[in-house]
């Protein structure tokens, strides 16, 4: 099986989430990368060091400088015409970009697989991550998408792919890109980080949040995050929240501030490597699933804990 | 200008799943159900949009069990004009519901379709932009703020990262996120005036198009449990424990 896997980068380097598509695509075939964007010659460059790679197809034209779905989507469709399987990491851009190719080629998506278990069936999750559901498709060709904390990271040297220039599919002319606003904090983007500490309800105000959850996020260069609660009371912006209707995390390691653990919290960061709950109430859902519990008030617990850190 | 919005009935986010015991798949009996939370934002943005003179009439649609039709009338009680019922006997996945979708658009020829990003079931998020492709339309997805200008719409999407700005030609597809709005709840008058709304029943056979399936689920499992762990006494000990695991030097 011959595979196309898509390139996710910010017009200087490959970012990290394509690592894990490189090897959820080796366990199919053979690997081709594709570089879609506006003076990618570094990106290329740099792409065809990963390890296992066949070849890199470049595409440089402006059509493509922002990752417009609608110029995008026909490129990769074009290239299908060599290739038997689509995947890409499943970043925001991908989510955008993948269905559109799919239903280009009448195949149906399987969104986030979590595991390859044979050519033509994968694990994903369903219900926020509360069922796995294991998928056979009958569908000629594949368009995966790929959740980046199930696969080892493909090694980003020892490669040396040929680099070759495709033909661009041009600007279809329905879409333009008018600007970004890429937040500009100091601290790791909340989908990506390490390590996560996120307050809940129990923090009782927006200043406390801040006042107590930024300098221990801060001490342990951590994204900062929050339950759904905390969030609905006002405490922290919405972009903050982890759970089924917010972010699904899976960090190193959680730190759970004065969260109870609803359902929906639980779903959206219980696949992280380890975690830490703070609360004061011993009964707490929360501590079902922590795998280090302090029980106790977290208004002196915090500023100890981040003094100690 | 019409605005068109697909609307999903789901398990309702409260409510814990439960796998079958036989690995076929989620239980839905006997258990809550509700529309799915980011189309209830759809809704509400279409509703907005018409509240701002900017949209005429909006045009609910759902496509699933008869039952569909109470996640219709929520939709009608909170605040859309017309309801489209299309029942199907069976499951019908992401592609074939954006070419069920596409029909409808044909028939209606909206200039707006608002869709929720994902359904909060099968978390499959493709819906949106496979009607996109199949209509050719530009499209908006993962939407924080929707404005209409002329003959086109800026979409301001949310993006790891941060946020992004696009325009599109209208017609367009947007699909919702969180931020978007805060969705409102029917009034209980508003309730008892849904009942008399128009609601068309139809059914995927009246549409001609193959929505067969094309993945077969082999089997739903239970994730792999987390074991609890330990409980410390103090936050000495927390410190020593974060650095065992090797979260602190």
């Amino acid at each position: 099986m011959k595979t196309l896997v898509w390139v996710e980068h910010d017009g200087q380097s490959v970012k990290d989430a394509t690592f894990a598509a490189v090897t959820a695509a080796a366990k199919l075939g053979e690997v081709e990368l594709l570089v879609a964007g506006q003076g990618v010659d570094g990106v290329a460059q740099a792409a065809a060091q990963i390890a296992g790679v066949a070849k890199v197809l470049v595409a440089d034209d402006a059509a493509f400088a922002h990752n417009l779905a609608e110029n995008v989507a026909p490129l990769v469709v074009e290239l299908m015409g060599s290739h038997d399987a689509f995947l890409a990491a499943a970043t925001t851009t991908a989510k955008n970009i993948a269905p559109r190719v799919a239903a280009l080629l009448d195949v149906m998506q399987i969104s986030e697989i979590l595991s390859v278990e044979g050519p033509d069936s994968f694990t994903r999750p369903i219900y926020a991550g509360n069922a796995i559901a294991t998928v056979k498709t009958s569908d000629p060709k594949l368009v995966l998408t790929v959740r980046g904390t199930a696969f080892d990271k493909a090694e980003a040297t020892g490669g040396s792919a040929a680099v070759e220039a495709v033909t661009s599919t041009g600007d279809k002319g329905v879409s333009s890109f008018v600007g970004a606003e890429i937040a500009a904090s100091e601290r790791p983007e909340l989908t990506s980080a390490k390590i996560i500490v996120s307050g809940g309800r129990a923090l009782g105000s927006e200043e406390q949040f801040h006042a107590l959850i930024d300098p221990l996020a801060d001490k342990l260069n951590a994204a900062v995050g929050a339950s759904r609660a905390a969030v609905d009371a006002g405490y922290a912006p919405n972009d903050y929240q982890v759970g089924q209707t917010g972010k699904i995390v899976a960090p190193e390691v959680y730190i759970a501030v004065g969260i109870s653990g609803a359902i929906q919290h639980l779903a959206g960061m219980k696949d992280s490597k380890v975690i830490v709950a703070i609360n004061k109430d011993e009964d707490a859902p929360i501590f079902q699933v922590a795998d280090v519990g302090l029980v106790g008030d977290l208004f002196t617990v915090v500023p100890d804990l981040t003094a100690k850190l | 200008m019409k605005v068109l919005v697909p609307v999903k009935r789901v398990l309702d986010y409260n409510v814990k799943p439960r796998v079958k015991a036989d690995g076929s798949g989620v239980d839905l009996a006997n258990v809550k159900m509700s529309m799915n939370p980011f189309d209830e934002i759809a809704v509400e943005e279409a509703i907005r949009l018409k509240e701002k003179g900017v949209a005429t009439e909006i045009v609910v649609v759902s496509i699933g069990e008869q039952k569909a039709q109470d996640t219709l009338r929520t939709a009608l009680a909170m605040g859309a004009d017309r309801a489209i019922l299309i029942t199907s006997e069976t499951k019908v996945e992401p592609l074939g519901v954006a070419k069920l979708l596409k029909a409808v658009v044909d028939e209606e020829q909206p200039q707006l379709v608002i869709l929720g990003k994902q359904a909060i079931d099968d978390d499959n998020n493709q819906t949106g932009q496979m009607l996109a492709a199949l209509t050719g339309y530009a499209q908006g997805t993962f939407a924080s703020k929707v404005e209409v200008a002329g003959d086109k719409v800026n979409v301001t999407r949310e993006v790891d990262g941060g946020l992004e700005t696009v325009a599109l030609t209208l017609p367009a597809i947007v699909t919702t996120d969180l931020r978007l709005n805060e969705p409102r709840y029917a009034s209980l008058p508003n309730i008892m005036k849904a009942k008399s709304k128009p609601l068309t029943a139809k059914t995927t056979a009246d549409f001609g198009v193959d929505v067969s399936p094309r993945l077969t689920t082999v089997k739903v499992e239970e994730p792999a449990k987390r074991q609890a762990g330990v409980k410390v006494a103090d936050v000495d000990e927390l410190v020593g424990k974060l650095k065992t695991l090797g979260v602190v030097a």
